[in-house]
């Protein structure tokens, strides 16, 4: 998967998942505030992509993951791993 | 002590998903029952079972809303905004008053196993996500229904086995007559998935005349063979008369009395003297005569021993009274944690349309229930006061009289 896909494919789940435009999905978009997302439903996306991408975001290193930019450069580099 | 009215109902079940199709069902006779291949599939000694489609609620609550309702939840929110409906109570009402909640739930399986097997497949609890510890607790309905309907009175889940329905309709009653509480949403709720009653297939307890699933269901026939498991979800809307009177709602019937008690002896095989007792302080209780009472919803499960020692229990108290006996069980297999609810429910309907539905499946009586006046073919009948039976596990009895209003 190249990187192109890899965004497509988090686009993707994230707003099937979290019900929202995938549209609104943009790079410099905070995550949290694009998703909705409270403690708990960060929980879910976790799961999410672990069951997607099999890649485990420790909960140390989800509060570096402002914005989808990081996320989707932290899963090339856990994917290509 | 103040008077306890029920002013809303809303159900959701094998027979239907509104009252109207549910008082369709139960004046034609339809059963609700079918065969899973599924729990075949998964080595179950039975797989019959009701049938209950599982409400797609995207339309209605948001996604975090959703992630923390197991099937159950959902049952009884459909439930209960028909309840609401019917009693014209709407969210501003809610907002500005002290409502309760008191509904019956005694399991829920599906979200505990799946938390189980992800945290045996993948080491890491976290993966189960959010919703799994707010659908795998008891309390999971009244924690779902309470922040949904933003609801400020008692709220507690009553786990009383096959009971729990019923007792949380009479505890509501009691709550209401002692003037702690003007309106409480009560009912039960049932899981249907495989998961939630593989154990108790295993015991042997459930009817295997697969090849009829229509005709598995048939307490008090002398061929009985064993339950079949049901499921959904019944809301019963309950106000203190006066505070009902004055905000105009539709008042109607009256919870006459609440009776109970418990047998103290076997975990699964019911007596005759505890059942008797609970019918005797529920009618004592009623301050009424046993010849007011035009129809009894018997527990009956179609089980050999439980419906043996009700047909007893009901034969010690009403002797040769000759009043109607029927059990809904029939139709809707036994809806458990539900069933003291929606047998409300049932009983609700056919008193307010004038009938009596049939105890399909009851051939041939056996040596008890030959005592006992059950038809098995529907009476079109006025009453105004019925009796409804709840027995459960442990040796747990509840019986509720209810009259027209």
């Amino acid at each position: 998967m190249n990187k192109q896909e890899l965004i497509a494919k988090v686009n993707a789940v994230l707003a099937e998942e979290f019900e929202v435009d995938e549209a609104i999905i943009t790079p410099e978009a905070n995550i949290k505030q694009t998703l909705e997302l409270d403690s708990l439903s960060l929980v879910d996306m976790v799961a999410l992509i672990d069951n997607e991408f099999a890649v485990k975001i420790p909960t140390t290193e989800l509060s570096k993951l402002q914005t989808f930019e990081a996320l989707y450069n932290y899963l090339e580099e856990k994917t290509n791993a | 002590m103040k008077r306890v009215v029920i002013t809303g109902m809303g159900i959701w079940s094998c027979l239907g998903k509104s009252l109207d199709e549910v008082r369709d069902s139960l004046y034609t006779g339809r059963s609700g029952i079918i065969l899973d291949p599924e729990r075949k599939a998964m080595g179950f000694r039975s797989g019959l079972t009701a049938k209950v489609e599982i409400p797609d609620l995207k339309k209605e609550l948001s996604r975090s809303q959703r992630a923390y309702m197991p099937e159950q939840a959902k049952y009884a929110y459909c439930a209960t905004v028909e309840a609401l409906r019917n009693a014209h109570i709407d969210q501003d009402y809610l907002d500005k008053h002290d409502v309760g909640l008191l509904y019956g739930n005694d399991s829920s399986a599906d979200p505990t196993v799946r938390a189980v097997d992800t945290i045996r497949e993948k080491h890491d609890t976290t993966l189960c996500g959010s919703g799994a510890i707010f659908q795998s607790m008891n309390s999971t309905v009244t924690m779902n229904l309470g922040t949904i309907f933003r609801l400020r009175g008692i709220n507690l889940t009553v786990s009383g086995a096959c009971a729990s329905g019923a007792h949380a309709i009479g505890l509501g009653a009691l709550l209401i007559q002692t003037g702690l509480q003007d309106m409480i949403v009560c009912g039960g709720a049932q899981e249907v998935n495989p998961f939630s009653i593989g154990s108790f297939d295993g015991i042997s307890a459930f009817s295997v005349r697969e090849n009829e699933p229509e005709k598995a269901s048939r307490p008090f026939d002398r061929d009985r063979d064993g339950l079949v498991p049901g499921g959904g979800a019944a809301t019963v809307i309950i106000e203190e008369y006066e505070h009902a009177v004055k905000r105009g709602a539709p008042i109607l019937a009256e919870v006459l009395g609440y009776g109970f008690s418990a047998n103290g002896e076997h975990i699964s095989s019911p007596n005759v003297e505890g059942p008797s007792k609970s019918l005797r302080m529920a009618i004592q209780r009623a301050g009424i005569d046993i010849r007011e009472i035009g129809y009894i919803n018997a527990h009956a499960t179609s089980t050999h021993v439980g419906d043996t020692n009700e047909a007893k229990a009901i034969y010690n108290v009403f002797q040769n009274q000759r009043t109607e006996v029927t059990s809904t069980k029939s139709q809707t297999g036994h809806e458990m944690w539900m069933a003291g609810a929606s047998e409300i429910i049932y009983s609700m309907l056919m008193m307010k349309n004038d009938f009596i539905g049939a105890n399909i499946n009851f051939e041939n009586p056996d040596e008890d229930s030959a005592k006992l006046l059950i038809p098995n073919k529907r009476i079109d009948k006025h009453f105004d006061t019925f009796l409804s039976n709840s027995f459960g596990f442990g040796g747990t009895n509840a019986t509720l009289v209810v009259r027209n209003m």
